[in-house]
This record gives structure tokens, sequence and C-alpha cells, in this order.
């Protein structure tokens, strides 16, 4: 007992001295610098940068202009893939959005119009029956009606033509590679180890290289999309076929099933109800993905906020936020609906006559029939006319203005006193400190909380970022995710601890946090923007309200199943609710608040490259502008230095919730 | 055909844990501590069993004894350390896995202690899932199990849901499902024990009844002595691992091999599965009355104690022994 806590005693001393001594060498840095005639010890030297972007770029301009696989190259490769994706999208898009014509340039003329807007909203609203409810019709048809009305129709068709291709393509990928990996345990292991580096590297660090690869436009953000969305559908897929029940997997194998009879008409519908789980993420991944990758031309509802940001246009921005809102919501309920409708067996089945039980197929294709045939005496059949449609925009552009020009000092003051009190303060610190003291803080942390290991691995990555020429936008992009974690964590905490213990507020709480998980990470940009302006203040925002939810989440969890033994063991020995919460279940909670804390900084990262549109100046900032100017090796360079700071972050956090767990033996050592 | 040998395993091995079959070879017959001293799980040793047609084998043991373990490595479900399994003459253990899924398919079939009915089909299809996945015809398939629902008493349940059923109805789906492709062999690992003791009963004499029609070859799992005695032609009884006795149950009853299995047929009613002729003096004797000799000693009990002399038994009209109310008491007191 003495021992471990002498040893406590020991870290926090250590720590503490640690920090002191680093501030004094910041404050000093210069001086020293200066004393020494080294100026190298605080800025690192332009003459010792390495060129890994040049040597990337080179590469890829090689991969691009001479590699071959011998048949063939690997820019016929590349087409090859981008083909066969962009005909069933292409078709798609016609069918949603553009019609099918046939010509080129001045020639061009339509054969077909797209589905008419009557069509399309008749068949949401058949479906949402189907799969449910009159309430669920009511819900979803009321959506895609604002869509309409509201002037967003079009936008959200082309996003919604992404999603059409993006999802099955998700969802089959996933399948293929859970399935395989149920049968084969190393190639499991193996896909497992993939599966979480991927988790802590941010999407653009592979957004600029697929761009490189197939150009710019929507093929890329498709393949982007798939890459980003799949991964949950090989998790779900994976334990989904393992909570199968062992004695019907044997049923199979006894009737004599083969291994692709068992696959599919055993193991896949008997875990339907996991596997829609992972189709439901895969969708929602897939909405949020395809909004961000109109950056680099998916188009769509994305496009418009982009463009809107851009031109600071308030009010489009607005509308074409709450339409990608909308759409998230109403798709979200619709596949939940199906999922829970695929697993609902009892349904009775009555035979009713064809025409009765087809019947929603019947109205749907009669209207959409109609629109075809009598759309041109009747052009409010196929588009929604345009003397009716509303616009909110002047509205929200009125509302922001009158509270900018009412509240203004109060926002003001509010940024300014956070911005000096808090966020300035931060950024001066670690811009001061040495990058060499820096790197040996980070190679010290590693091997306390991970050992040599990690020691060296701290050791190459800081290495690398510094030899790449992006120290400082290193520690600008630490400093701004340092920052709305720290936010984050606050807000979140205590947030989390109310949900646990007190089931109102839980419930509340909950709904609060599933409505900020639906959103597209874009979308939290947009309000924050218009009340205060670009800059780092309104980055740090977007992105507290982005990475709040599994601060809350985990939070909640880790304090609401603290083992109940201790927790009765606390209050036979006489302590008071205030007590069993801050000594028993607070402590115990602390590897999973951890955890939390850790998911919190990995999506911060992953919202710095849509930060970037305000105007940050930190590594998403790279990534941003090497994604306009499709220069693969900046981009790289500046991904994985992202993606090298999520990883440090993520072991060192981890070994520590797992030197915890170990301390209160939840976990073997 | 009764009597000819369908079934046969050969010093069959399972030892669960790393190298096991490593360490077979090289010590080709441990003991039990020298299993446990290289760290392996004994689950079944050197199990020699042999399975006449049409005959109800059943394995009994307590839990963990190694039940499910041996049947699950005669169903080749999982792999056998060491040993050999004789289907027909034919070495299933040898054979490709093609081969072993079209035995599969037509000769074996399997009743499980969950049921294990696939929850995302209906009645009608659940039985008939065995036959569309030999490549029947759909609407064929679902004739025939038609038929076997009905046979089962299940008729009119065709489209519930297995969830919608009670236990009882769950296993007789799961019975109908394994005699829809009309199986040689048949396993059933303790189907009845997840039911309460009064479906139970219900439900083994639904057995007994449909074997008395179809007259498979079964081998039936059971940590029940009650249910093994009231199936059984023979018992096979299991301790950590090993089969220490084989026998009919009037032999188990007389001739344990060892304490352990007394202590199990202490407490069954003796007199009910008994014969006559089992517990006869071969002394022949003048008598007017006379007994069969393969009645059960239940039902001619009243009769002999009422007589003061011993009786004449007889077998096929020759006479083979006598008997007297004497023993009749000692083996009905002797039933506690
Ligand atoms: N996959 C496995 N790995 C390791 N040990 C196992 C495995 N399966 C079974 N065992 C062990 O083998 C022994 C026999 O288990 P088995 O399931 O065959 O017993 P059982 O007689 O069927 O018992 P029950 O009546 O509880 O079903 C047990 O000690 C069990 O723990
Ligand atoms: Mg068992």
């Amino acid at each position: 007992m003495m021992k471990t806590f002498n040893t406590i005693m020991n870290s926090i001393w250590f720590w503490i001295g640690l920090f002191i001594l680093t501030y004094i060498i910041a404050m000093d840095a210069k001086n020293i610098a200066e004393y020494l005639n080294a100026p190298w010890l605080t800025k690192y030297p332009k003459d010792w940068i390495f060129p890994t972007k040049t040597y990337i770029s080179s590469f890829m301009n090689w991969l691009i202009e001479d590699a071959s696989f011998g048949l063939f190259t690997f820019t016929e490769f590349t087409r090859a893939i981008s083909w066969t994706i962009e005909q069933p999208y292409k078709f798609v898009l016609a069918l949603l959005s553009s019609g099918f014509t046939s010509g080129f340039g001045k020639n061009i003329v339509q054969i077909l119009p797209p589905l008419s807007w009557l069509g399309v909203l008749a068949f949401v609203i058949a479906l949402a029956h189907y799969a449910k409810s009159w309430f669920l019709a009511f819900i979803v048809g009321l959506s895609f009606l604002y869509l309409a009305v509201f002037g967003q129709w079009d936008s959200a068709m082309i996003t919604l033509a992404s999603v059409v291709i993006a999802v099955p393509i998700g969802v089959g990928l996933g399948l293929m590679f859970g399935i395989y990996a149920y049968y084969h345990p190393l190639f499991e292991k193996i896909l497992n180890a993939i599966l979480d580096l991927m988790q802590t590297i941010p999407i653009f660090a592979y957004l600029v290289p697929i761009l490189f690869m197939f150009g710019f436009g929507p093929v890329s953000a498709l393949i982007a999309t798939v890459i980003y969305a799949a991964p949950p559908m090989v998790r779900n897929t994976m334990l989904a076929l393992k909570s199968v029940d062992p004695e019907i997997k044997d049923f199979g194998i006894m009737t004599g099933c083969t291994r692709f009879q068992l696959t599919w008409r055993i193991l896949v519908p008997a875990s339907l109800n996991q596997i829609m789980v992972g189709t439901n993420q895969v969708i929602m991944l897939s909405l949020n993905m395809v909004i961000i990758a109109s950056m680099i031309g998916a188009g769509g509802l994305g496009f418009d906020v982009l463009s809107s940001l851009r031109r600071l246009d308030i009010g489009g921005g607005f509308e074409a936020g709450i339409a990608i809102v909308i759409l998230a919501i109403a798709i979200d309920r619709l596949s939940q609906a199906f999922a829970v409708r695929q697993v609902q067996i009892n349904k009775k089945h009555k035979d009713y006559g064809v025409l009765s039980r087809y019947k929603r197929t019947f109205i749907v294709i009669g209207i959409l029939l109609s629109a075809l045939i009598f759309g041109q005496f009747l052009p409010f059949l196929q588009d929604f006319p345009k003397a009716y449609e509303l616009s909110t925009g002047t509205f929200w552009s009125d509302l922001i203005k009158y509270l900018n020009i009412n509240y203004f000092d109060y926002f003001e003051a509010v940024k300014i006193f956070l911005l000096k009190g808090f966020m300035l303060p931060i950024k001066r610190f670690l811009l001061s400190v040495p990058w060499g003291w820096m790197i040996l803080i980070l190679t010290i942390l590693g091997w306390k909380f991970g050992g040599w290991k990690l020691a060296l691995l701290n050791l190459l990555m800081s290495l690398f970022i510094v030899i790449n020429g992006v120290w400082d936008k290193a520690m600008i992009t630490i400093y701004l995710c340092g920052a709305s974690v720290i936010i984050a964590a606050a807000i979140g905490l205590p947030l989390g601890i109310l949900a646990a213990v007190n089931d109102k507020a839980g419930k509340i709480i909950g709904v609060f946090i599933d409505t900020l998980q639906t959103l597209p990470s874009f979308v939290y940009l947009i309000p924050v923007v218009m009340l205060f302006r670009i800059g780092d203040f309104t980055a740090m925002i977007a992105i507290i309200l982005y990475a709040l939810v599994p601060a809350v989440r985990y939070t909640a969890h880790g304090v609401k199943n603290t083992n109940p033994e201790l927790i009765e063991a606390g209050i036979v020995s006489g302590a008071t609710k205030w007590q069993t919460l801050t000594k028993i279940r607070l402590p115990l909670a602390l590897p999973e608040i951890l955890l939390g804390i850790n998911q919190t900084i990995m999506l911060a990262l992953s919202m710095l490259v849509i930060t970037a549109l305000v105007g940050t100046r930190d590594l998403g900032q790279e990534v941003y502008i090497a994604l306009t100017k499709a220069d693969t090796g900046r981009g790289l360079v500046a991904g994985l230095a992202i993606a090298f700071i999520a990883i440090m972050a993520d072991r060192i956090i981890s070994a520590g919730a797992k030197k915890a767990r170990i301390r209160y033996g939840m976990e073997a050592e | 055909m009764l009597g000819s040998t369908k079934f046969v395993c050969k010093n069959i091995w399972k030892l669960f844990g790393p190298d096991a079959e490593k360490f077979l070879t090289k010590n080709p017959n441990p003991s039990l501590e020298e299993i446990k001293q290289a760290g392996l799980i004994p689950a079944v040793r050197d199990a020699n069993v042999e399975v006449e047609e049409g005959e109800i084998f059943v394995i009994m043991g307590l839990s963990g004894s190694g039940k499910s373990t041996l049947i699950r490595c005669m169903s080749r479900l999982i792999e056998p350390t060491h040993g050999e399994l004789m289907l027909d003459g034919v070495d299933l253990r040898n054979i490709s896995d093609k081969q072993m899924i079209e035995i599969r398919r037509h000769k074996l079939g399997m009743v499980f202690q969950h049921f294990a009915l696939l929850p995302h089909l209906n009645i009608l299809k659940n039985v008939a899932f065995p036959l569309t996945i030999q490549g029947v015809s759909v609407r064929e398939a679902e004739k025939r199990a038609e038929q076997v629902i009905e046979l089962v008493g299940l008729k009119g349940y065709n489209k519930s849901y297995p969830r919608e059923l009670s236990g009882g109805q769950q296993q007789r789906v799961g019975i109908a499902r394994s005699l829809a492709v009309e199986p040689e062999l048949w396993f059933l690992d303790e189907p009845f024990s997840a039911l309460d003791p009064l479906i139970r009963r219900e439900m083994q004499d639904e057995f007994l009844r449909l074997q008395a029609m179809l007259k498979k070859t079964i081998i039936f799992i059971t940590h029940d002595f009650d249910e093994a005695i009231r199936l059984a032609d023979r018992i096979a009884i299991m301790k950590d691992g090993k089969i220490i006795q084989i026998a009919t149950p009037e032999n188990l009853i007389l001739n344990p091999a060892d304490n352990y299995v007394e202590e199990f047929t202490k407490h069954v009613s003796r007199a009910k599965i008994l014969s006559v002729k089992s517990v006869m003096s071969s002394t022949l004797c003048d008598s007017e009355e006379e007994v069969d000799g393969s009645a059960k000693i239940v039902d001619v009990a009243e009769q002999i104690v009422a007589t003061k002399t011993p009786i004449r038994v007889v077998q096929n009209g020759q006479a083979i022994g006598s008997i007297d109310a004497k023993k009749i008491i000692e083996i009905l007191v002797k039933q506690v």
C-alpha cells in the first residue's frame, strides 16, 4: 500500500517538475538560443528539412505516368475502377437529378427527365409506411417535402445519388471482408489491426492520394466515402457471425450445408439484427462523408454549404445545412425502421389479393408514370413549381444580423475572454517550447506509459513531423485540438456523470447526444461561423460540438456500470452519495473515461480539415490546400503528421487506461 | 434389419488443449493423471461403441462427463484426437469433405438440446430446410415437411414462427426437421433436457411411438438415468470421459460394473425394468399357473405373490425355470 502510494507521489512530483522545467525552458528559449548563437534550437532550420513531399509527389507522378503491371498500366487500372463505379453512379444521378440525355455539347437532348419530385416523395412515403407506420411515413414525407419547398431538391438528389451508390458497395465489401475474416482467423487478426489503425488516421490522409489517382470528381468522392464507411460494416459482420448460437451453426453443418449455404442461408439470416446495425452505420457515415467529399467534387448539399461558407452567405449556408440535417434524420429513421422490420418476424401475413398486397407499388408507379406522361403539360408534376418555393435564407441572414447587431458585444466578450485567457496562452506556450525538448518529453511520456516500444514510436513519429518542416503547424494542431478537448471534457464529463446518476437527465442527455451524432460534421460549422465569424475560436467551438459525444457517452457508461457490490460496500461503510460518487464510482470509471477522451481526441483531429474552411493555420489547412491544388506530397505529409499525432495520443491514453485497469484488477497484466 | 452393425466407434479420444495429437502419439494410452499433468482436458478417453441397426443406444453420464464431446466426435462436428468411425463400413475419417456432406445430407440427422431452430423461418420452412439444402424443389420439400409436421402432431402450425411455440412444441419441430430427410443414423443430444418433467415424459412417449414406426438407428444422450432406462435398448455410462459400462438396462441393474453405476441404479424402480427371466431360478417345477419369462416383474408380481408355491416360467411354450413370492418381495423391498 505504502509503496504504491509512494510511486504515485513520485510520479505526480515528477510530472509537476517536468512541467515547470518545460515552462522555464519555453520562456527562456529565445535568450538561450541567442546567447549560444544557435537559432536552430528554437526554430528548425529550413535547410534541414527532408523533402519527403517532393519524393512522394514524384513517386505519384511515376505511378501515373510510367507504372505498369505488364499487361496494363497503373493509369489504365485506375481508369477501369473509375469507369466501373461511374456507370451506376451516372445512371442513378440521371434517374434522380439530371435526366437521361444523348449527344454532347450543344446538341445535347434530353430523352427522359429525372424521376418527378412527386414520384420520389410518394416512393419514400410508401417505403416508410411499408417499413414501419403512418407516423414514420408522415415524418419522412414531411422531410422530403421540406427539401422541395425550400428549393434544396436538386442538391439533395445529387447527395442522395452518391449515398445510393456508396451504401451498397460499402455494405457489400464490408460483408465480404467480415465473412472471409470469420472463416480465416489469421486474416481476422490482420484485418483487426488495420481497422484499428484506420480508426486513428483521419480520412483526409487518404483523400489526397485518392484524389490524385482518380481525379477531381464524384468517383474520388465515392471511393473515399466507401473507404470511410465500410469499416463498421466489417466489424459488425464479424460480430454478427460470431454471435450466432453455436447449436444453430452445428445444425447447419449436420444438415450438410456447403460453406456458401452455411453463410448465406444460416449465419447471415440468423444474425441479420447485428448486420442491419452495421448497415445503418454505413448509411450514416456515407451521408457524412458524401458531404465532406464535396471538397473533392461530389457536389450536392455539401457543395452548397462549402460555397456559401466561402462566400460568407449566411442564409444559403444555413438552408443547405438544415437540408443536410433533415435528409440525415429522414434516412436514419428510415433505415432503422428497416433494420427492425427485417428481424420482426411475427407479422402475420394474411393473403390479400395481388392488387391490395402491392398497392403501394402500384400507387408509386402510377404517380411516376403520370408525371412522365403528363409532365410536359403539367410541369408541377415533374418539378416543384419555382413560384411556390420558399426561402428561409433571408430569415436566417436577418436573424444573424439581428443577433450580431444587438448582442455583438456579448459574443465578442465571450470570444475575446476565451481567446485571450485560454487559447492564446496555450498556443504561445506550445510554440515556444523548443522542438528538441518537446520530442524528448514525448519520448519520456511514451516510455513512462508503454515502455521502450512506445518511446521509440513517439520519437520516430515526432522526428518525422519536425524533419518534414511542419512542426509549427503541428503545434497549432495540438493547441487547437487540445483546447477543444479540454473544454469538451469539461462539459462532457459532468454531463456524463449526470446522465449516469439521474435517469431523467440521462434520457434527455441521450436524445441530445443521439441528435449530435446523426449530424454530419460539416453542419456544426455553419451557425458558429455566423455568430463568431472566422478564426480559431470558431474552429474550436465547432470541434467541441462535434467531439463532445464520446466524452459524455463513455463517462455515463463507465459511471453507470460500476460494480454494484463495490457501491454497496461503500454504502455499508457509511459513505454519502457524494462520497460514493467521488471515491468509488469515478475512480473506477477512470479507464472508461480515458477511452472516451481518447475518442474525443480522434474526432477532434478528424474535424480539422473541415475547420480549415474558417482559416485555421494548422495541419488541416495544409491538407485542405493540398486538396485544392491536388498536391499529393504536401497533402500526404500533412495527413501523416495528423495521423501520427492521433496515434501518439491514442497509444499513450490507451496505455494509461490499461494501467488503470490493471491497478483496479479489472484486467490481467 | 435388427442385429447387423450400423455404426462403430473405435478407440475414440478427444483431448482439448495445445498439441493434443502429439501427446497422444507419444503416449497412446495415457492415464487421467498424465493427461492432466500435460495441461490437457480429457473430454473423451478411448471410447468404443458398436451400434446395431434399429437400436436405441443411450449414452448416459453426469454433466461434464464428455457425452456431448463424444457425440460431436461421432458426427464429426469436431475432429477426434484419435480413433476410427465407421458407418455402414465406410471410414468416416477417411473421406473427402464432399463425401461427408453427402453422408450428412442423406444419412445423418441430429436433434439439439436447445432446438436450434432458425429464427427467421416459419415452422414449415424450418422443417423443409434440410431438403432444400439438398436441392429438392421448394414445393416438394414443403410437401414432405407437411407430412412430418403432421407425424409429430403439429398440424396447423405451419405458418407459426419458432418463438411463438412452447419448448415442447419447438422440440417437436426439431424432431420433425431431422426426420424430414429420412436419416439412417439419428443423433439426439439431450433433446428433452430443456423441457419440464411432465412435457419430458410426454415427449419420451412420443419418441417411442415414432421409433416403433420408423425403426431408426439412434444414438441418444441424456444425463437422466430414468430417461435412459425408459428409452434404451442399451446404455453406455460415461464418467470423466471414459465409458465404464455398456449394457442393457436390466443388466446394468443386475450387474453394475462399479459403485458409480450402482449409485444410479439404486433409485430406479427395478420391478418395472427387470423381467421374470432375469431373476428366476433355473430349477424347473410343476405348478398350476405359469408366467411368461419376458414379462416385467411389476406386471406379474400380484399373481406370483398370491400363489404360495413357486410358479413355472415359460418362454415360447417351453418351461425355462421357476420363480416364487419370496424373490418377488425381495425385489420390491430392495427398491428405495
Ligand atoms: N471446446 C472445448 N475446449 C475445452 N474444453 C472443452 C471443450 N468442450 C468441452 N470441453 C470440456 O470437456 C469436458 C466434457 O464436456 P462435454 O460438453 O462433452 O460434457 P457433457 O457430458 O456433454 O456435459 P453436459 O451434460 O453439461 O452437456 C468438460 O470438462 C468440458 O469442460
Ligand atoms: Mg452436453
